[in-house]
């Protein structure tokens, strides 16, 4: 039976557990270092992509660049995200008109989801003047079990991806069919295309990121060092027509994920107000204990 | 079932099914047959033209009915030959009245013995008449013959001691009395789940306006772009839904995702909890009765919860009450009181008599410790003897045989009524024992022949033996062949002596023992053997030939004289008997009386060696202590009836010649019949008065007791007034109109100036434990009423002794038949009341407006009321359009007694309780005449007693004691309505808290109707993991354990008052689940917010959460914690992660399009997952553990703190419960404080304007000290008629009048003449009445008007 007395050492207990864990998780998330770079190029803006908006998907890729400016280091490895803002992935009837199967290497009836992103970036350093590429790896940038297990590709044709896939129609908004996404590399392309596999891993809320690249080779697996960089944007994917924003997001990870306060902040007012509660208690099991003796007298 | 029909074209009885029985139909009736349909009687094998009749199955009554055949055919002495009746009958239209009936047959006198073409007509149109007819001509010269209730035998009655009865059918099949009266079962829904319903309702609307905003948001949301955006796909041809429609389909959309808002599978659940509740209920050794083998049967497995909200109880009186078996207890005669203590002793260890031999021997010593000890030996021998008794009685006695358990398939053959042990062995007051000796002695030795009266107490002795053996419609019959009447002393076939023969032995035996006596010289020793009696208990005087008869005889047996001294003559006719009683005189008598209490006085007059041997019309043969026959003729029986409240029989004493008046009735009445003592001289008058005064008190006394009392009178009539009287009577039988009434004068006319003979008192026995469980159905705030069929003054005699009434209470009696008296008096009765009540009824509205009900003072003022009401006044309420003033006068009424009450009448009561106050209502009763009241009411309860099984087979819920009430309403009752109640609402609870997840990501989908949570895992959540700890919380969870519920009834309110489940904890379980979906929805919103997390990734977590706090919630709901809590529980848990992890890496395409492929494994190895998990239980949690946690501090409500006191040790806890109801006895003290004070001022105001004639008198009373003042129990009547009647009891003559005015109770008592119209009324003034009347100055006006 519960009575102030029994919750008492409880609250107390549980306030000082969350205050401990809000406070771990409140630094370790204040050790992340995250980059957002928004690139929608809203009209009327001196963006540099703004010009692209205006362009026509058909009229081909348009090419925009950012500057900017990393203060502090990013230790490895860091990642880069592009972020969509008003954009409902979760949408039923977005959702349905996936077909698992078909990912999974069934190569009838395609239905693809026609809306891949697909702008691309490049990063480039600025190194002595001038822009050095840094390396971005597009592999292991989706889930182990969706490329390996998931998505298959249709079974070859003599030895064809591009006959196993004979009958189907590119998708309208895609520049290219499915089996050409990345054309070269036979293990990253057509449904295993990892950028493909990451989009369609249906975000959970309007506003998402997904990731793009990871940096973790060459000069920069210690990560991106202090510094000026440049993002070139390949620029094609509209997101003004329904109010949405475009970001590119560099940021390092730690073992709680991307940089989100909320969770340590949460722990520390939950603990703080265990402990209030706590301290209520304490009074009601007092005076209650006064009372009762009173009676009892 | 089948039954003899007689076919015209066989010309012979047929066997027909009841189905085919037709109006018309004459039907042939053996003996013990349950009679088909309605039927008029019209032949008897008995020679007297009449027919026995065994009711229980209409009115619960155990005894035998007599029914006359119709006049006009009694004479036959021949057969009956149905083809020659040619006869129209006209009845009544059929009707559900048991008692009413009236008709007349044709008969049409040039009776050509024609074959008739039995046409049968029912001719509604001659003035509702209903007309069967023989032959449809009209006679001119047609006799009309009436007929009434007495002619008619009733469906479902059973031929009783009658071989062969013949009738013509009446009504049949549904148009019969019985069917008439029975009600129809109702299908019976759970006020919990009435209730329920109507939140299915909340959640249909909450669903709606879900969907409404689902709908609005999603057109609103469509309409916002200028163009379609990449993720709004359009349809197979391509095309786009306007706003308003994509609105529209949403909102359908939204109906098939939110439906889970409305909790289908809580009726699943609902369903299997009381599956195991009543499987719990059923296994409840408590309520499994040893002696009969007879566990509870829950025969409705849907309306358990109801047991525990019940505000009103309905109960039949006989068999539910009580045991339904009268016992004589004592008696008073001359004044001397005889307690019979041994009896006492005798009845108590009634139980243990069956069980030990040893109890037995040592209760006989106990019982005759003044026995000389040289008579052990034969006292050894003896006390065998009761034993046998006992068991030779039980083996037709089914209520205290194991046989009912051996599959008796035919319960209603071998049952006798009023036969059971602890009825018919009377164990006889020691010392009374000696009187009857002596007053036998004397007898003998003094002259029988030169009686004159002499007030001497041996006579009046004899006299009231003899009174109680002769003043009844006992019938004889004998256990050997049971139902056989015996009209004359028991046969003995078998010797092969003729019933002459042994009269002829029995009249020279008795002459030779008359001159014997009077030539005696005998010895004491001698005359010692003559009171040697069959009853076994007695005589330690006896010779050893007492011995040798006690062996031979089981029981009852006709008495064998044996006297050394006797002549020659004499030993050859003992020779004779002698093989007589060996041969056959195994017979034992069994009585069989119209009231059981009649039996009762007959075996208690047999204790003392007044044997009824046997009864016919016309005579009535008594067996004496000298072991003489004594038959007396039987001049004239007035039987008992309600208004005079007596009954008498004249006989003709064979030896004295003397006329003789017997009488026996309500003490009430015959104390004013006495002489007056004034009469012969001043020390006889003196005398007498003492006499009268001490039979008083003892009468009060014997009242107290909660005994049935009787009064026991005499009157010896001379011849000429006798001569008188009988023309005088013969004239008023005689009479047409108005015969009831000259009946009733010639009655009333002839007991008068009776002599005082004594009083008895009899115990309708209890059954175990109901006085205490009434009290604690009381104490959990139970409204309990009785109705019954009975008699009134029986039902209050038991209200008493149940406890129902107490002897402090404030009893309105109310009887009338006209509707203006009726109202007035209702009138009346609610004025006074609402003044008594006026300090409580402002409490009382204070509660109603709202007043939390913690405070237990709400329970405080029970109002101190009885209300006694009769069939037929209930009559008047139902049709005069009352109910509503009487329901308003019951509610101050502490209980009610119907008394007299039809089945019908006692299913209306209970409809109009229930529908009217709209309370939660129960019936229990265990006969057949039970049965609509039972179906009526919101649950029935049937006991399966010694009235068969219609009653059970009716109930929702079958035991077989009333005690077992007790534990079956205060702790099955109240555990099944907190499980329910609580599971209910935790559905309700459950359901929202998980819709509003899935609405809550409707605000971040653009409300299309997407979930986050693949819908396996949303069927399964319901399904299996959040489905089994409800249940077994259902079933299982125990608040507070039996034993405090038990010793604390009030804990029951509770759930009378609907506080577990009602609007506001319904509302609280509602803002609750919201609160709790909130935070299991965005705690993780928060912590995902803006991250590459998909959709399933994200569901996994909330979903996770909300199982976790679900089952937690439960958890903090679990006030018992068993082995099945912790697995279910556990179980839970371990089974969601389980199936997730394995669907969630089996399933990789296996449920597109949703991919919830290895997302459980992806979350597991994610540390925010669990401090997810951790932090969002928790914090959903945390108001109710708080708020749980200050209730558990300050123990606000009851039930928490009998929680507590369970954690106790037992003594503790013992001493803990022992310390709370003496507080609230304090409470309940100080208000009956209130309530002394309440009563002082009634008594102020009887003073006053109310009842004003008597009062001045009980004023004078009390003020005045006079010696009547002290004087027990008065009643004054007003005028002969007893029109208005004030009864007052005080409580003892102890008692000093100034603690008489707050202590003594009072009851009123507004009797009024059924008959008697206003003007009759006051034309029948006595000159006397009329002055008293006078002084009651204006209030007279009122009692004449009202009547």
């Amino acid at each position: 039976l519960l009575s102030a007395g029994i919750a008492l050492p409880l609250f107390f207990a549980l306030g000082l557990a969350g205050l401990a864990v809000g406070l771990g998780l409140h630094f370790s998330s204040g050790t992340i270092r995250e980059l957002e770079l928004d690139y929608t190029g809203a009209p009327r803006s001196n963006h540099d992509c703004a010009r692209c908006t205006n362009a026509s998907a058909t009229s081909g890729p348009c090419l925009c660049t950012l500057r900017f400016e990393l203060a502090e280091p990013f230790p490895g490895p860091v990642c880069l995200y592009y972020q969509l803002s008003n954009y409902y992935q979760n949408h039923r009837r977005y959702g349905v008109s996936r077909d698992d199967l078909q990912l999974s290497g069934d190569p009838w009836g395609l239905r693809v989801a026609n809306s891949l992103f697909n702008d691309t970036f490049t990063l480039h350093r600025l190194v002595n003047g001038s822009f050095m590429p840094v390396p971005l790896d597009s592999r292991g940038i989706s889930w182990w079990t969706d490329s390996n297990v998931k998505f298959r590709n249709p079974e070859l044709v003599n030895g064809s991806l591009a006959t196993a896939f004979w009958g189907t129609a590119k998708p309208p908004n895609w520049p290219c069919a499915a089996y050409l996404l990345d054309a070269g590399n036979p293990n990253n392309t057509g449904f295993v295309n990892e950028d493909f596999i990451v989009w369609m891993r249906t975000a959970a809320l309007p506003t998402f990121r997904k990731l793009y690249r990871r940096v973790h080779q060459g000069n920069f697996s210690a990560g991106l060092p202090h510094g000026t960089y440049r993002l070139d944007i390949n620029y094609s994917y509209p997101v003004l027509p329904f109010k949405g924003t475009k970001k590119v997001i560099l940021s390092t990870v730690s073992w709680m994920g991307g940089k989100n306060p909320f969770l340590g902040i949460a722990y520390l007012v939950f603990g703080s107000a265990c402990i209030l509660t706590g301290f209520v208690m304490l009074a009601v099991h007092i005076k209650y204990q006064q009372q009762n003796q009173m009676d009892e007298d | 079932m089948g039954c003899l029909i007689f076919r015209k074209k066989e010309q012979a009885y047929v066997e027909k099914c009841w189905k085919d029985v037709q109006v018309g139909d004459f039907v042939q009736l053996q003996c013990n047959e349950t009679i088909p349909a309605d039927i008029l009687l019209l032949y008897s094998s008995d020679q007297n033209g009449t027919c026995h009749l065994e009711t229980a199955n209409l009115d619960g009554e155990t005894n035998l009915k007599q029914r006359q055949v119709v006049t006009g055919f009694f004479h036959q002495s021949s057969e009956f030959h149905p083809e020659f009746f040619q006869n129209t009958i006209v009845c009544e239209m059929p009707n559900n009245d048991l008692n009413k009936f009236k008709g007349y047959v044709t008969i049409c006198l040039p009776c050509k013995l024609q074959k008739v073409s039995n046409i049968v007509c029912c001719n509604v149109a001659q003035s509702n008449f209903h007309k069967i007819q023989g032959i449809q001509r009209e006679q001119p010269d047609s006799k009309k013959i009436g007929f009434s209730s007495e002619n008619l035998l009733l469906r479902g009655c059973t031929i009783r001691n009658t071989e062969v009865a013949i009738g013509i059918v009446i009504y049949a099949g549904h148009e019969t009395k019985a069917m008439l009266n029975n009600s129809g079962p109702r299908y019976k829904r759970s006020k919990i789940e009435r209730r329920m319903n109507m939140d299915i309702f909340f959640c249909v609307g909450l669903l709606f306006i879900m969907c409404l905003i689902g709908a609005l948001g999603h057109g609103i949301w469509n309409g916002s772009f200028s163009e379609h955006p990449p993720y709004n796909v359009p349809d197979v041809n391509g095309y786009y839904l306007s706003s308003a429609l994509a609105g529209f389909y949403m909102f359908l959309t939204m109906i098939i995702l939110l439906q889970v808002l409305i909790p289908i599978s809580l009726y699943v659940s609902i369903e299997l909890v009381k599956l195991g509740q009543v499987f719990l209920i059923h296994n409840d050794i408590d309520l499994y009765d040893e002696e009969r083998d007879f566990p509870i049967q829950c025969r409705a497995l849907n309306i358990t919860e109801d047991l525990g909200q019940i505000q009103h109880i309905f109960s039949d009186k006989t068999g539910t009450l009580t045991e339904n078996k009268m016992v004589f207890r004592r008696c008073t005669i001359n004044g001397n009181e005889f307690s019979h203590q041994e009896n006492a002793k005798r009845l108590e260890t009634h139980k243990d008599m069956d069980l030990e031999d040893a109890d037995w021997a040592k209760c006989q010593q106990a019982i005759f410790p003044a026995i000389e000890i040289e008579k052990q030996a034969t006292l050894k021998q003896k006390s065998a003897k009761p034993l046998r008794r006992c068991q030779s009685a039980r083996a037709h006695v089914p209520g205290h045989a194991r046989k009912r358990s051996l599959g008796r398939c035919d319960s209603s053959q071998s049952q006798v009524a009023f036969s059971s042990t602890i009825e018919k062995d009377v164990t006889p007051d020691s010392r009374l024992l000696r009187k009857v000796r002596d007053a036998a002695l004397q007898m003998e030795s003094l002259s029988p022949f030169t009686s004159k009266a002499t007030f001497s107490s041996t006579t009046a002795t004899t006299d009231f033996f003899l009174a109680l053996a002769i003043c009844n419609t006992v019938v004889v019959s004998t256990a050997t062949e049971p139902r056989q009447r015996v009209t004359a002393p028991p046969l003995m076939k078998p010797s092969g002596i003729s019933l002459e023969r042994i009269h002829q032995l029995f009249q020279r035996l008795k002459l030779a023992n008359l001159s014997q006596s009077f030539s005696s010289t005998q010895s004491r020793s001698d005359l010692g053997a003559s009171f040697e009696t069959e009853d076994n208990k007695e005589n330690p005087a006896a010779p050893n030939s007492c011995d040798k008869d006690d062996d031979n005889n089981g029981g009852g047996r006709i008495v064998v004289h044996r006297k050394d001294s006797t002549g020659t003559h004499n030993t050859s006719l003992d020779e004779a008997f002698e093989s007589v009683t060996q041969g056959s005189l195994q017979a034992e008598f069994c009585y069989e009386a119209e009231s059981p209490d009649e039996a009762a006085l007959v075996h208690a007059a047999r204790a003392y060696s007044f044997t009824l041997v046997s009864r016919t019309p016309e005579q009535v043969t008594v067996r004496l202590p000298q072991g003489t026959l004594l038959t007396f003729d039987i001049l004239y029986t007035l039987g008992f009836d309600s208004v005079r409240k007596r009954m008498s029989v004249v006989v003709r004493h064979p030896l004295t010649n003397e006329i003789i008046v017997y009488t026996k009735g309500a003490d009430s009445v015959i104390m004013d019949l006495l002489e007056d003592p004034a009469r012969d001289g001043i020390d006889v008058e003196k005398k007498l008065r003492r006499i009268h005064a001490k039979t008083q008190k003892h009468l009060d006394c014997y009242a107290r007791d909660g005994l049935r009392t009787l009064c026991i009178a005499k009157k010896v009539l001379s011849e000429e007034d006798f001569e008188k009287w009988a023309n005088f009577r013969q004239e008023a039988e005689a009479a047409i109109d108005n015969r009831d009434e000259l009946l009733m004068e010639t009655a009333q006319h002839l007991e008068t100036k009776l002599t005082l003979l004594g009083a008895t008192g009899i115990e309708d026995r209890l059954q175990d434990g109901v006085p205490d469980t009434i009290a604690a159905l009381r104490e959990a705030g139970i409204q309990i009423w009785v109705l019954t069929g009975d008699k009134q003054e029986t039902a209050v005699n038991i209200a008493y002794s149940c406890k129902l009434l107490d002897q402090r209470d404030t009893v309105f009696t109310i009887n009338t038949e006209n509707k203006e008296t009726c109202e007035s008096l209702l009138d009346l009765t609610l004025e006074e009341v609402r003044k008594n009540c006026g300090i409580k009824k402002s409490k009382w509205t204070f509660f109603g407006i709202g007043l939390p009900s913690s405070l237990p003072a709400s329970t405080g003022p029970v109002p101190e009321f009885g209300l006694v009401i009769d069939g037929k006044t209930l009559n008047i309420v139902f049709q005069g359009e009352l109910e509503r003033k009487f329901l308003e006068l019951t509610k101050y009424c502490r209980s009610v007694l119907c008394c007299r009450a039809t089945p019908l009448q006692k299913s209306k009561v209970v409809k109009l309780v229930r529908r009217q106050l709209n309370v939660m209502t129960l019936s229990i009763g265990d006969g057949a005449n039970d049965v609509s009241m039972i179906q009526v009411a919101d649950i029935g309860i049937g006991i399966s007693g010694q009235e068969g099984m219609q009653a059970v087979m009716a109930s929702d819920f079958a035991i077989s004691r009333f005690k077992h009430l007790k534990k079956l309403l205060l702790v099955h009752g109240h555990w099944c309505y907190s499980r329910l109640a609580k599971m209910v609402i935790y559905y309700f609870y459950k359901n929202v808290n998980y819709v509003n997840l899935l609405f809550w990501y409707q605000f971040f989908c653009g409300f299309s109707g997407a979930t986050m949570i693949d819908y396996w895992q949303m069927i399964f959540f319901n399904l299996f993991f959040t489905s089994l700890p409800p249940i077994i919380f259902g079933v299982l969870d125990r608040d507070v354990s039996a034993e405090t519920l038990l010793s604390l009834p009030e804990l029951y309110k509770k759930g009378q008052n609907s506080e577990i489940y009602k609007l506001s904890t319904f509302i609280i379980a509602m803002l609750d689940a919201f609160y709790q979906s909130l935070v299991c929805f965005f705690v993780p919103y928060f912590t995902y917010e803006g991250s590459d997390i998909d959709v399933f990734t994200f569901g996994t977590p909330i979903n996770t959460i909300s199982l976790l706090t679900i089952l937690l919630h439960q958890a903090l709901e679990i006030k018992t914690w068993t082995l099945f809590h912790w697995i279910t529980m556990i179980g839970s848990v371990v089974l969601y992660l389980f199936i997730s992890t394995v669907y969630n890496a089996v399933c990789v395409v296996c449920n597109p399009p949703t991919n919830p492929y290895w997302i459980m494994e992806n979350q597991m190895s994610d540390p925010r997952f669990y401090l997810l998990c951790f932090i969002a239980p928790v914090l959903a949690l945390l108001p109710r553990y708080f708020v749980l946690a200050l209730q558990g501090t300050f123990v606000a409500c009851p039930i928490l703190k009998a929680q507590q006191l369970d954690k106790l040790p037992k003594e503790q806890r013992d001493l803990e419960i022992h310390l709370w109801r003496t507080k609230n006895q304090a409470t309940l003290g100080t208000s009956s404080v209130c309530v002394d004070e309440v009563n002082l001022s009634t008594s102020n105001v009887c003073l006053s304007p109310f009842l004003h004639p008597t009062a001045s008198a009980i004023s004078h009373d009390n003020l005045g000290l006079s010696p009547q003042d002290t004087n027990p129990r008065r009643e004054w009547i007003l005028n002969r008629e007893s029109q208005y009647s004030i009864r007052r009891q005080t409580e003892e003559e102890t008692t000093s009048a100034s603690s008489s005015v707050t202590a003594s109770p009072w009851q009123y008592q507004f009797l009024t003449d059924r008959n008697a119209s206003p003007g009759q009324f006051t034309g029948q003034l006595t000159d006397g009445c009329a002055e008293r009347l006078n002084r009651g100055s204006h209030r007279r006006s009122v009692s004449a008007v009202t009547l």
